[in-house]
């Protein structure tokens, strides 16, 4: 038995809820059930370059393994969720539209304590060899959740801060001096409305920063959860006037901002992932002067996932499409910034020194170049609804 | 006559096939918002939800929104449409604006949103070639004009789309209110044009419109594409906020978007009530007007407000294709540049490819649902003609998904149909879109086929000929050209499908709409114009054939051109 496979063997002996069907115990017969089927992908459709990628991986999987792969372009990774709710209501448990979520965060808390995904399984796909949680967290702990084999990493990524450097050549380095900054350059700044990801990043990244006791975040809410945001919610009182049309509107998603940087509406603003920030001035979306950076005492990163509904019809082909995503070679590609440029999940100690020199080549470029900073933990995901609502009855309703 | 009693079956048919998804959708929408979701773990009938509802930020400020906006675009449209006829009707401009009418039907609710939007936002199209010479802007100004707070934008937005609608409704009422007649006469009694039109042509006229108006007032008031774009955010309007609870994570929210449509469900009511105490008010001023014996005031400025209106209208749609197109060449452009600095095929390089799946789903969709709508209204308005009897309280039924917000039952729907067992995919989107393109259809194609002239099926038939003969080679040839229309109309309804193509698809067919929509969360205005044009193209595609077939079919019928 190989390391791996015992660890899988204990993982599934922890697990009482895992359902019999295909755990990744044999591979081969995995790959086999996998011909021929068709693997509906639900993935966010916002971007052109992250939709060729994954047009690009479709078809080395249906060369490679014999199977389709379509992707459900969404506007809001929720929609899939909502579906599989849907089917489930519906008594659809087995059969069902969704094959495989780009997902994380709430969205995975969600589904997952409610029981509606597959699993465990991500422990059990051969390239998950090649991940070091131990090193990296994030990988297991997806917003503060354990994973637990329900979703397989595909991506790292971490909040950072982007300026027009032309407008902008000394950007605040911190939460306190970004506000300095907004009130003497009012209407300069934003950042996308809550629910928004990015948003509540933004608020994340924030509260983090003003409150007395991080480690706390790392822990669900409690009866004193006023007391421990009230910081942030000071600070957004002041701040909140000096954004971008004073607060009146919000741009509706992260790439919602390339165009106002673009237009030159605004001169600082917020992404997850630098390698994006070099991609979209490739694409025309940035100014050749946009640099993403990280703040001196650092951002939260995070992993992206993949997950398959309890209900899914193609489980192998979707087990297997995701171990390829993880594979060197699509990882590689991924972020490489004139395809996507995100982070690998793959540890480079793990991976044959010929490998990992795939990644070493890769130029972030300019745009991304100096976004290099400590790397902070999500806090848990019991905190997000908790920022939106407070958000929300705050400052959702301009005055 | 066996013929005669399946004839006599189709109007009860198509009722049933759209009223039944619209009604089942609205159950599955009411009974969760009084508390009713057993597998959300919901069981106890009551008022929590709706408590919940209103105690939400911004609640009241959001259906305020819908209400204002839906009421104040169909005012708008409405007013606009009867000006331009009343001013206008007969003159070469008249003619002018029925030719632009195709493109301006065919155009998208999103694409022309989108176009809107980069012409009027600070850093668009009008700011670019007015800076900085005429305005003193080097950087856009930080002014709140596209999500302004009172939705403005949205408003203009939205009678971009719904005066265009309304103007061919009023078209198609127009011939048998005889308004050359009624001008000769109201003019030799000294009445202006305008004053003339709106005693004597507009009360016959109205009465034909009236559904159109509603279903424009429900559309206008549950919008979620349009709104998305270009209405507010804080907070958005009431529909946005649905789909926001209807698709969050934390799915108890599921029920709280059952209230809130719910809601919208009520205001839309409300709008019709308020709009028929309008109607009223309108009456009365109209009558009073009447018995003062005026002869028109303010003749020359109401023409004048009116054709300018239309033009403006025509004209922000079309400038609106237009910077789309430009957007879709771009290579680097900066504020503020009136033209790109570059011009590239890159985005069309990597878009035409991507839009070919979604581009033969769209057709497939919209042609089948096309036929199968056409089929079903031929069919009503045959049983209709041989019966001799109008149905009206069927027709209510057939506009029904019409005047329901969307928003408030095709979630429920989306269950049901999996319920059924119709699943999800092509077949439950067909559905989706038979509900709504079908009132369109009939909208388009009743008002010619009545204004056929009877006696000649009466002719053919003392010739011998059957009844189905009859129609087959007398009264559909004759009706081929607002036949070709009607479908066109349906196909342009269908290409222009967003939520039931989402919901009941499953995101398994995906069109040029969807993939419009998808690609509008992101940031790349590049490709989110060529999308929208390519949306475009494939909605005016079968007007251009509508109007091209007919000219080769009767080419050498002189009396069939029109």
């Amino acid at each position: 038995m190989t390391p791996l496979r015992a660890a899988l063997a204990a993982l599934l002996l922890a697990a009482p809820a895992a359902i019999a069907a295909p755990a990744p115990k044999d591979w081969p017969a995995i790959l086999e059930a996998a011909r021929g089927q068709t693997v509906w992908f639900n993935a966010w459709g916002g971007s052109t370059r992250i939709n060729d990628y994954i047009a690009w991986a479709a078809a080395e999987a249906e060369a490679r393994f014999g199977f389709e792969v379509e992707q459900v372009k969404l506007g809001d990774t929720s929609e899939a969720v909502s579906r599989v709710v849907t089917e489930i209501t519906a008594g659809l448990t087995e059969g069902g539209a969704v094959d495989l979520i780009w997902i994380n965060g709430e969205n995975f808390a969600a589904m997952k304590s409610r029981g509606l995904l597959y699993g465990p399984w991500a422990g059990g796909i051969p390239n998950a060899a090649l991940l070091d949680p131990d090193a990296n967290p994030a990988l297991s702990l997806d917003f503060a959740v354990e994973t637990e084999g329900y979703e397989s990493p595909w991506g790292l990524a971490q909040f950072v801060f982007y300026r027009n450097a032309a407008r902008l050549p000394e950007p605040p380095m911190s939460i306190p001096a970004l506000l300095d900054w907004a009130k003497a350059h009012p209407g300069r700044f934003a950042f996308p409305a809550p629910p928004d990801f990015l948003g509540v990043t933004f608020l994340k990244q924030a509260l983090i920063e003003l409150t007395p006791d991080r480690a706390r975040l790392i822990e669900p809410p409690g009866a004193d959860a006023e007391t421990i945001l009230a910081p942030l919610w000071a600070y957004m009182r002041e701040l909140t006037p000096h954004l971008w049309r004073g607060g009146r509107a919000y741009p509706a998603s992260g790439p919602r901002l390339f165009p106002l940087m673009a237009d030159d509406e605004i001169d600082l603003a917020v992404n997850f992932g630098a390698g994006e920030i070099s991609a979209a001035v490739a694409n025309y979306d940035l100014p050749e002067t946009a640099r993403a950076y990280v703040l001196t005492g650092g951002t939260i990163a995070n992993a992206h996932f993949l997950a398959i509904p309890a209900n899914a019809k193609a489980k192998e082909a979707a087990m297997v499409f995701a171990d390829f995503l993880l594979s060197p070679e699509a990882q590689a590609r991924k972020a490489d910034p004139e395809v996507w440029g995100d982070a690998t999940a793959l540890s480079m100690e793990k991976l044959p020194p010929e490998e990992a020199t795939r990644f070493a080549a890769l130029d972030p470029g300019p745009a991304a170049r100096e976004a290099k900073g400590p790397a902070l933990p999500e806090p848990h995901a019991d905190w997000a609804p908790l920022i939106e609502a407070g958000w929300k009855t705050r400052f959702a309703v301009a005055e | 006559m066996k013929g005669a009693g399946l004839l006599g079956l189709a109007p009860a048919l198509t009722a049933l096939l759209l009223a039944g998804p619209a009604l089942a959708g609205l159950a599955g929408v009411l009974l969760p918002a009084f508390g009713w979701a057993p597998p959300l773990g919901a069981r106890a009938f009551g008022f929590g939800e709706f408590r919940a509802l209103f105690a939400e930020p911004g609640i009241f400020r959001a259906a305020a929104l819908a209400l204002g906006a839906g009421l104040a675009a169909t005012l708008a449209s409405l007013l606009i449409v009867a000006l331009v006829l009343a001013g206008w009707e007969g003159t070469r401009a008249f003619r002018a604006l029925e030719r632009a009418l195709a493109p301006l039907l065919a155009l998208p609710h999103a694409a022309a949103a989108f176009g809107l939007a980069f012409l009027i936002a600070p850093s668009g199209w009008i700011a670019r070639a007015l800076s900085p010479w005429a305005t003193g802007w080097e950087r856009p100004p930080d002014l709140l004009i596209v999500g302004d707070g009172y939705g403005l934008s949205l408003i203009v937005g939205l009678i971009l789309k719904e005066a265009p609608f309304l103007f061919l409704m009023a078209l198609a009422a127009l011939p048998a209110a005889a308004p050359l007649r009624a001008r000769l006469l109201s003019s030799t009694m000294g009445h202006g044009r305008v004053s003339g039109f709106l005693k004597a042509v507009w009360p016959q006229i109205y009465p034909q419109l009236r559904l159109p108006v509603f279903a424009v007032l429900a559309y206008s008031v549950s919008s979620v594409d349009v709104a998305l774009i270009l209405g507010p955010s804080a907070p958005p309007p009431l529909s946005v906020l649905i789909l926001r609870w209807a698709a969050d994570p934390d799915l108890a929210l599921r029920l709280r978007a059952a209230a809130g449509a719910s809601l919208l469900l009520a205001l839309t009511l409300g709008a019709f009530l308020l709009w028929r105490c309008g109607e009223a008010l309108a009456a009365r001023l109209r009558d009073r007007a009447v018995w003062a014996g005026g002869r028109g005031r303010a003749e020359g400025p109401l023409r004048a407000f009116g054709l300018s209106a239309a033009l403006l209208t025509a004209g922000a749609a079309a400038g609106g294709i237009a910077v789309l197109a430009l957007w879709s060449f771009a290579g680097r452009w900066t504020f503020p540049g009136a033209l790109p600095e570059a011009l590239s095929l890159r985005t069309w390089a990597r878009a035409l490819p991507a839009a070919a799946g979604p581009a033969a789903e769209t057709a497939a969709l919209a042609l089948a649902a096309t036929a199968i709508a056409l089929a079903l209204v031929l069919l009503c308005l045959e049983a209709e003609v041989r019966s001799g009897r109008r149905p009206r309280r069927a027709l209510i039924l057939l506009y029904l998904p019409l005047l329901i917000p969307p928003v408030a039952f095709l979630p429920g729907l989306a269950t049901l149909a999996l319920f059924a067992g119709i699943g999800s995919g092509s077949g439950a989107a067909l559905l989706g879109h038979l509900v709504f393109v079908t009132p369109y259809v009939f909208l388009s194609l009743a008002g010619p086929w009545r204004a056929m002239d009877p006696r000649l099926a009466v002719v053919a038939g003392s010739l011998g000929a059957g009844s189905w003969r009859a129609f087959l080679t007398i009264r559909a040839p004759m009706a081929l050209a607002p036949i070709l229309t009607a479908a066109a109309v349906g196909c342009a309804v269908s290409v222009g499908q967003y939520l039931p193509t989402l919901l009941l698809g499953a995101g398994r067919t995906p069109t040029l709409t969807t993939e419009a929509v998808a690609l509008a969360a992101g940031g790349d205005r590049r490709a989110i114009a060529a999308f929208a044009l390519m949306q475009t193209a494939a909605a005016f595609l079968p007007f251009a054939v509508a109007l091209a077939l007919p000219r080769l079919a009767w080419r050498n019928r002189r009396g069939m051109r029109a």
